[in-house]
Order: C-alpha cells, then structure tokens, then sequence
C-alpha cells in the first residue's frame, strides 16, 4: 500500500516536473484544450443565462376563462363562485365585457376599430391564478373548466413559456452534440501528444522495462500525464468563458444602464466549473490510456 | 540458480546465435563467459535475462522457465537482475543520481532510503562526487561505472554484466573486477560476457569458452587460457575459487566441497548481504 501509494506520488511529481519542463508545448497543448472545452462551456453557460432571464420575465401562469357571449348575469355569478370555491384556484379577477372593450378603446392603435363595431364583440371573462404553476396541473384545471355550462373557452397564458423550454430544449440538444464532438477532439490532442512523448521517452520505457518495471509502472506517468493536461486544459476553458463573461457584463452593463435596469450575465458556477474539470481530466486520461495501449507495444522490449 | 538445457537461439533471418547449449551457474558462483564477438555470449545473457526467448530449449532461472513466463511475470523476474549493459543504456536527460535511482523507483522504495542506497552504491563505483553531473558530459569508463551502480544497487541476487570493461583502461578494469569479486563474495551471482583475458585471470572465476554459439570450454581460469588440455577443463568445476582466494585450478573434489557449502550458502551469504549493506550503508554519511 505504502509502496502503491510512493508510486503513485512519484508519477505526480514526476508529471508535474514534465509539464514545467517544457512550458511552451505545455502552454499550446492546454491552450488548444482550453478553446476546444470553452466552447460548450460557454453555450452552456449562454443557454442557463436564457433560462434565467425567461424565468424573471414570466409571469405566473394565468388562465384566462372566456365566457360564451349569451352568458348572462346570473350564470357569470354562478361561475364566479364555482371558480371560488375550486381547490386549485388560488386567485381570480372579473373582466367584464364592458371593462374589456375600454381597455381596447384606450389600447392604441385599436380606438378606431372599437368606434366602429356596432356592439361589443367581447365577451366576460375571468383572469385566475392558479395555486400550481406545474404544466400538467394547469392543463388539467384548463380542461376541467372547459367543461363548464356557458364557458367558450380558456386559454393557458404559459403557451409561449412553454415554446421557450421547447427551445432550449433544442439548444441543450445542440450542446450534447457540440459537447460530444469536443470531447473526441479532446480526447484525441491527449492520444497524439502522449504518442509524441512515448516515441521520445523510448530510452527510458526500454530501460526500466529492462531492469523490472511492470507495464502498470510505465503506463502510469503518461496516465497522469494526460489527466493533468485534460484538467489544464479544463481550467483554461474556465478561466476563457469567465473572462469572456466579465467583458460582456461590462458591455452589458452600459447598455443597462439606458434602460434604466441591471442586468448581469451569470457566471459558470462553482459546481459545473467543478464538472468541466472532472470531465476534462477524465477525457485526457482517456486520451492517455488509448494512446498508451496502441503505442507501448511498440517500443517496449519484451 | 541458472540452469540452460539443449538451448538454441536462432534469429529472424536465419543466423544461429547459439546451437545446443546447456549449462549450468549454481547460486553465489562467479562465471566468465569468453569468446570473439559474435560468439554468442551476448545473446547468452539476454536469454537469461527473458529479453529474449529461446528457439528451442529451456532458461530456467531460480526455478522459473524464463522463455515461457508470461509477459506480466516477467517484471518480476527482472528484478533479480542487476544488468550491465554493452551499450550502458544509461537516461541522457537525468542526472548521476537519478539514472541510478531508477531501479529503486521501480521498487518503490522509499525516498530517503532510496537515496542512502544510491549514494552508497555511486560511492563504490567512485562516482559519489559527480552525483548531480549528466551522464552525457562523463566519459567512456565513468558511463560505464554508473551503469554498474545502477546494476547493483538494489543488491540484486543475480549480476549479468556485457563487456563491462570494454571501455576501460587496465588500473580501471581491475578496480570494476574487484567489484564484481566483492559483490560475489555477499553471495550474489555473477555472470559476465568478457575477452578481457587480464581481468578473467585476476578474478580468477569459471570460465565458459563460447565459439560459434556452442560451448567450447568449460573450467578454471589458467587452465581454459592455456587451453592445451580440453579433457581437463570439463573436469573442473571451481566456484568457490574466487572466493576462497583465488586458486584457479581446484578438481572436482574441490566441486564436490563447493556444492556443500552452496547448500549452505543461502544463510551464510544472506548474511554476508547484510553485513555488507550496514558497510556500504554506513559509508553514505561520512561522504
């Protein structure tokens, strides 16, 4: 164990010592892994901010339940208190047909179309909150009330929000793909540098082969080898989309400004940034692993 | 305990490297093996050393078939060599100090220790001043005094050396001899590939003639030189020898003493080993 545990120490080191040794090439390898990760990292990150603002520019779900035309008095009272006393209501405002057609006279744009119409073509309706926000709840409360006597319909005030998600989805679709094909070009910069190295380490792998080391011994330091450069290069990203965001906040923070509001890109969080190093050092390991598989056979004596 | 029977080796191409061969090294024995180049002695030791399997035939070493060891056995094996290379093989990017470190890396020995025995060893081969030098900027002997440090620094049981003189003047070859004679007397076996005539006859070992990859002779030193007599030669059999003093010559009565006290030798130079390991150990600090 203790002796598994020098080893594994003794590869670290001697990895690290390999990086600093040759900063140019190590500087060019993690910069090339760096673009190739910030790229998702930023759509990533692009896609969240989206979200985010769709979230704070939605309003709570609303149904609005119009009423048939012919409804008269007594049946809107009566539909008003049935929508009162439903569970799932949490709150409702009456807008009666009357009231409606101020609004549009009022609207511009719309107060010569309303001058003209002969009665009001408008019916009563009623706006009500709905105490879940969840898709399937809403869609069922919209239903139900369909079903009543005397309602013409009630449309779902969430449509667009739901077009946005259908979005996003398709974006967050594009990021796997876009992640996917990264993560091959990742994979295989790790596979090409350590074939490199194999073919200049040559001497070394033949000499401790020759005097006792186990292939385990020799494959570890191109292991860590490509872990390192993959957790690099996972930095790098970081570090890229960070400093992008940081210019655009400043850029976006004029241009908040003549509107009168604050808005703010966020950052990559703690927790992701944590996952992009993971999954970086993972891919370089890979990498490492492949290239080391296919190419010590062919310098390593027997 | 090395043991070779009825080995042939015979390279892609064709060329035979060695025809026939049975021999055996019984542990804590020093062996020569001499020849022209070509003879075969280099392949000999990679034999022996599984860098190379045999065309037919068995290399059994310490009991195990060499030739037919998987390839992750192998290791393992190796690890009771101390190897000394034609070519030093030594790592042009590192230093004295770290080239001999390498054998006790891959043992996984711990740092401090690792160091005491690295110093230990550069100190017998004399190279204990040049320790943070790089090999590149050393000379032809001095490369080759550290691929002996490097050979015998993790005390291996079993020395196979390649021409270790080759490169060395006279006052050097016989001080690298003592050093094989004095790692021999701690028990180790010795094996080296030689046409140093001067240093076979100072150290005095058995002496294995090749020729055209078959054994030519098989003795003492001083009588296989002579060469007049080959019906003597395989009736001596001197291991002990060296370490007795040095009397070349002993019968096979001689043999036979010897084979009891190699029964016996594996305490005896067990312990010999870690008496020298305390000298070579207490020499790191006063360096």
């Amino acid at each position: 164990m203790k002796s598994w545990l020098s080893h594994q120490s003794r590869a670290l080191t001697g990895t690290l010592r390999k990086l600093v040794r040759s900063p140019l090439s190590t500087l060019f390898n993690v910069t090339v892994l760096g673009i190739a990760l910030a790229l998702p990292a930023a759509l990533y990150v692009g896609l969240v901010n989206v979200q985010n603002a769709a979230r704070a520019a939605a309003p709570e779900p609303q149904l609005t339940v119009f009423l048939a035309l012919d409804a008269t008095r007594p049946e809107v009272r009566e539909i008003d208190s049935r929508l009162k006393k439903h569970d799932e209501v949490a709150s409702l405002r009456f807008v009666s047909r009357e009231q409606a057609l101020e609004e549009m006279k009022r609207a511009s744009g719309m107060a010569g179309i309303a001058e003209g119409l002969a009665q009001n073509p408008l019916p009563d309706a009623f706006v009500v909150d709905s105490r879940s926000a969840a898709p399937a709840a809403l869609d069922r409360l919209r239903t139900e009330i369909s079903g009543w006597p005397k309602v013409a319909s009630v449309q779902l005030d969430t449509q667009w929000a739901q077009r946005l998600g259908a979005l996003l989805e398709l974006g967050r679709v594009g990021l796997l793909l876009l992640a996917t094909l990264l993560a091959f070009a990742l994979v295989a910069v790790t596979f090409n540098t350590i074939r490199l190295q194999i073919l200049t380490q040559r001497e070394e792998i033949e000499v401790a082969t020759l005097i006792g080391a186990t292939a385990a011994f020799i494959r570890r330091p191109f292991l860590y080898y490509g872990a390192l450069l993959g957790l690099l290069g996972g930095a790098a990203a970081c570090l890229l989309v960070w400093v992008a965001l940081a210019v655009l906040n400043g850029a976006l923070a004029d241009l908040s400004y003549f509107y009168g509001a604050r808005w703010e890109l966020r950052y990559l969080a703690f927790a992701d940034a944590l996952s992009v190093l993971a999954f970086a050092a993972a891919l370089g390991w890979l990498g490492a692993w492949l290239s080391v598989g296919r190419h010590l056979a062919d310098v390593r004596p027997m | 305990m090395i043991a070779l029977s009825g080995v042939t080796k015979r390279y892609p191409g064709g060329r035979e490297a060695l025809c026939d061969v049975t021999l055996q090294v019984p542990e804590g024995e020093m062996v020569f093996l001499m020849g022209h180049s070509g003879a075969g002695k280099s392949t000999l030791l990679k034999l022996i050393a599984g860098i190379e399997r045999p065309t037919r035939g068995s290399v059994v070493v310490n009991g195990q078939n060499v030739g037919a060891l998987r390839a992750r056995a192998l290791p393992f094996l190796r690890r009771n060599f101390g190897l000394v290379f034609q070519d030093h093989k030594l790592l042009y990017d590192r230093n004295v100090f770290e080239n001999v470190l390498l054998p006790l890396d891959i043992l996984g020995y711990d740092r401090r220790e690792a160091a005491r025995r690295v110093r230990a060893a550069l100190d017998k081969v004399g190279l204990l001043p040049h320790e943070k030098s790089m090999p590149i900027a050393m000379s032809g002997g001095e490369q080759q005094r550290l691929c002996i440090a490097r050979a015998i620094v993790h005390r291996p049981a079993i020395l196979l050396a390649d021409e270790p003189t080759g490169n060395l003047d006279a006052a050097y070859a016989a001080e690298i001899g003592e050093l094989f004679r004095s790692f021999n007397q701690v028990g180790a076996t010795v094996v080296i590939a030689t046409h140093d005539v001067q240093l076979a006859e100072s150290l005095a070992p058995r002496l294995l003639t090749l020729a055209s990859g078959r054994i030519g002779g098989d003795g003492a030193a001083g009588v296989t030189r002579t060469g007049e007599a080959p019906g003597e030669t395989t009736a001596v059999g001197t291991v002990g020898s060296t370490r007795a003093g040095g009397a070349a010559g002993l019968t096979r009565a001689g043999g036979a003493a010897d084979s009891t006290r190699a029964a016996g030798a594996a305490d005896s130079t067990r312990a010999a080993g870690a008496a020298g390991s305390t000298r070579a150990d207490g020499a790191a600090p006063a360096a």
